[in-house]
């Protein structure tokens, strides 16, 4: 590959002259309604700061001020994307929840990830649970089984949506390529916006990123066909969140 | 084989083989589409429940248009420092364990892009959506050199089983009904016809399952590089973009060099917006952001991650400060959506890999002004897609900014002409008195005759009765 080496490497200089060259005439700030964007937008060095997140956040969908309200916000999202959620006050509770449903749709293999919160509904589901991330799991196995258990890095009450991380949540796959996915929140990593979703990512992971965080926000859906929803295109039909706490 | 390639039928070619022609293909296949009225209604209802549902999410930001400002303002600075951003992005993409290729045109990102499957012996490749290998003409040239290629996405599936380019860049089949998916998947997959629009989805579905496990490499696209972590960001409903990127040992993202953002902040206002502009959602189902091949510790993913980054002329638009905001655009289509044009004339008759409003803006500078500058004039002039446009885009001023530069650069003769003959006869008063006068009288006259110049006009127009007298005649009469 070294003659593609020395190509790209020309390449990359060749690009990064032109770009230097279309910069040196400025372009016009873009046509704002309010003046707040424009004067944090002329505000920093060469007038080109990015709007500080704490001035572009009111304007976005709200996410709750009290963790009351977060909870609420959550959980109704939740439902709007037809997720199913459950409320629990324990894992041990989880664990029995879990069992139940597990039981009543006659499911016959889950996957699960070592994990303190998933340890313990793996062990009481009462049926097979494959480890996925202990030795090299088989993706032809993960595919046959009916569920995948995953913990969370959070969950956002602006959007519904969950966070996992290839780091925390068993890898890539678990929470992609099972039919269903069974996501166990603890209520304290309920935040109220992307921002401070995102906020937190950056906090944990800083300088060593997993190499894969998701927002997962509802069962898998397609319109591809006339624009009607279909839930369960590629990835889970269903996505239960268990509410720990 | 593909599905695509080795079974499908012989079809209309999309995209005008000779540039020289695209205008002539437009006009033709416009005119054909606006008599279309099943297929007019067809995609108007389409679009239906996305306005219902577009404005139902937009009730729920606190200011939509602060928004805007805030989302148009996160691309601006990206874009007006991508010196700057994208070595950053660079560095810390590699950092993170993936390596970047550079390609100054469509042709380098193929040669690269086949070269990273011939040193991974590939033989199964598994694609997301990604408008940029459309771009580029990818598919036909990996299957030119004997890579098998399937696209995942159900849209894009049912376009290459059709042997169709995407009808529009989000909505890629938007115009096929369900009756035609189930006779294409009765023909190629041998299942059984069904009018459910859920059945469908699960034959393909099912289908997909074992192609992503037996995959070698995954292809994606790319919607947001962003330099603060070097963290690639994609968007998808149906998840199997993350599949593409979980399975295969082999990730490859294809992305355009505008694509970067500062930093995650940015992202907590473009995510969101993207999926509100574009499909009428909270957030769209998996936004996903990948910082190399799996780690160490973890316990799947790609041994390698390749990300291709491309100007193809992006860098030209760069160089045009007026235009330079096109940059900004974040693919959600809702320009598409709300356009008038394309409701009428449909995503084929562009005969661009960028349907609608901003397929018009940007075609003629990927592709040449001389041979694109008809689509400046595939418009209304109403605004609708500027308004639309979640990162405020100037969409219809920079229709008539095309216009304007090719006027410039390669004048028409015949329209050079007509204004020169118009201001000589507007700047002598006698003159345009007797020249109203003449021509009050011929109108009927050129009703029967239809003088060649005026044929294509009077084609769909009717000339109007002629006043009896000049309009300085009457106002005097008045006063």
């Amino acid at each position: 590959m070294s003659v593609s080496t020395s190509t790209t490497s020309s390449a990359r200089d060749t690009i990064l002259g032109r770009i230097r060259e279309a910069l040196r005439m400025p372009a016009p700030l873009p046509h704002m309604k309010s003046h707040a964007a424009e004067e944090s937008a002329t505000g920093g060095p060469k007038g080109l700061t990015i709007l500080p997140a704490d001035v572009a956040r009111p304007w976005l969908p709200d996410g709750g001020d009290t963790p009351e309200e977060r909870l609420a916000l959550l959980t109704e999202n939740l439902g709007k994307l037809r997720a199913e959620v459950h409320r629990v006050a324990d894992t041990a509770a989880a664990a029995a929840l879990l069992a139940g449903i597990a039981h009543d749709r006659g499911w016959r293999t889950v996957a699960w990830h070592g994990h303190p919160a998933i340890e313990p509904l793996a062990a009481a589901v009462g049926c097979e649970a494959h480890r996925v991330d202990g030795t090299a799991f088989d993706k032809n196995a993960l595919e046959a089984c009916d569920a995948g258990i995953t913990a969370c890095d959070a969950a956002v009450a602006q959007t519904g949506s969950i966070l996992v991380s290839s780091g925390h949540c068993g890898g890539r796959a678990l929470s992609i390529l099972p039919h269903v996915h069974v996501v166990i929140v603890s209520l304290d990593q309920i935040v109220a916006t992307l921002g401070d979703a995102l906020d937190l990512v950056r906090s944990r992971y800083a300088g060593r990123l997993p190499s894969m965080l998701s927002f997962i926000t509802g069962p898998s859906r397609t319109g591809d066909i006339e624009r009607i929803l279909v839930l369960g295109a590629h990835g889970p039909k269903e996505l239960i969140v268990i509410l720990v706490g | 084989m593909t599905p695509g390639s080795s079974t499908a039928d012989p079809h209309p070619i999309h995209e005008a083989e000779d540039p020289h022609l695209a205008k002539k293909k437009f006009l033709h296949d416009a005119a054909e589409h606006v008599r279309d009225t099943g297929h007019r209604a067809f995609v108007r209802k389409a679009l239906g429940g996305y306005y219902a549902s577009r404005d139902t999410q937009k009730a729920r930001y606190r200011d939509w248009e602060q928004a805007r400002d805030a989302a148009s303002l996160a691309k601006w600075s990206a874009v007006n420092r991508l010196d700057e951003l994208l070595p950053q992005f660079v560095v810390n993409f590699e950092a993170n364990g993936g390596k970047v290729h550079w390609a100054r045109t469509a042709e380098e990102a193929r040669d690269i892009i086949l070269g990273l499957l011939r040193a991974a012996k590939a033989k199964a490749v598994i694609k997301s959506k990604c408008m940029t290998s459309e771009e580029i003409h990818l598919n036909a040239a990996m299957e030119a050199d004997g890579y098998g290629v399937v696209e995942s996405d159900l849209g894009e599936f049912i376009q290459q089983l059709r042997g169709e380019p995407p009808y529009h860049f989000v909505f890629p089949c938007m115009h096929v009904r369900r009756e035609e998916i189930s006779d294409l998947f009765g023909k190629h997959l041998g299942t059984a016809p069904t009018d459910s629009p859920e059945e469908l989805t699960m034959i393909a579905r099912r289908h997909m399952r074992r192609l992503y496990i037996d995959a070698d490499v995954g292809i994606t696209g790319a919607n947001f590089l962003v330099a603060e972590t070097g963290q690639i960001s994609i968007t998808e409903n149906e998840g199997n973009a993350r599949l593409t990127a979980a399975l295969p040992r082999m990730h490859i993202s294809i992305s355009g060099i505008e694509k970067v953002v500062a930093n995650l902040d940015d992202l907590a206002v473009l995510l969101p917006m993207l999926a509100t502009a574009g499909a009428g959602q909270p957030m769209t189902c998996y936004n996903t952001l990948y910082a190399g091949p799996r780690k160490p510790g973890e316990c799947d993913g790609p041994e390698e991650m390749h990300l291709v980054l491309i100007d193809n002329q992006r860098t030209a638009i760069l160089a045009d400060p007026e235009q330079r905001d096109s940059l900004h655009c974040i693919r959600c289509g809702a320009c598409l959506n709300v356009c008038p044009i394309f409701k009428n004339v449909g995503g084929f008759t562009y005969g661009t890999t960028y349907q609608g409003p901003i397929g018009s803006v940007i075609t003629p500078h990927l592709r040449g002004l001389a041979d694109w500058n008809h689509l400046s004039g595939a418009s209304s002039l109403c605004g609708a897609c500027t308004d639309a446009c979640p990162v405020r885009i100037d969409i219809h001023h920079h229709l008539l900014h095309n216009r304007r530069n090719a006027a410039k650069t390669a004048p028409n003769r015949w329209e050079k002409l007509g204004h020169r003959l118009f201001v000589m006869v507007a700047s002598r008063p006698w003159l345009f008195a007797a020249g109203g006068a003449a021509f009050r009288h011929t109108l009927w006259l050129m009703k029967k005759l239809r003088p060649p110049l005026l044929r294509d006009w009077l084609a769909t127009r009717d000339l109007p009765a002629a006043p009896r007298a000049s309009f300085r005649s009457q106002w005097r009469a008045r006063s």
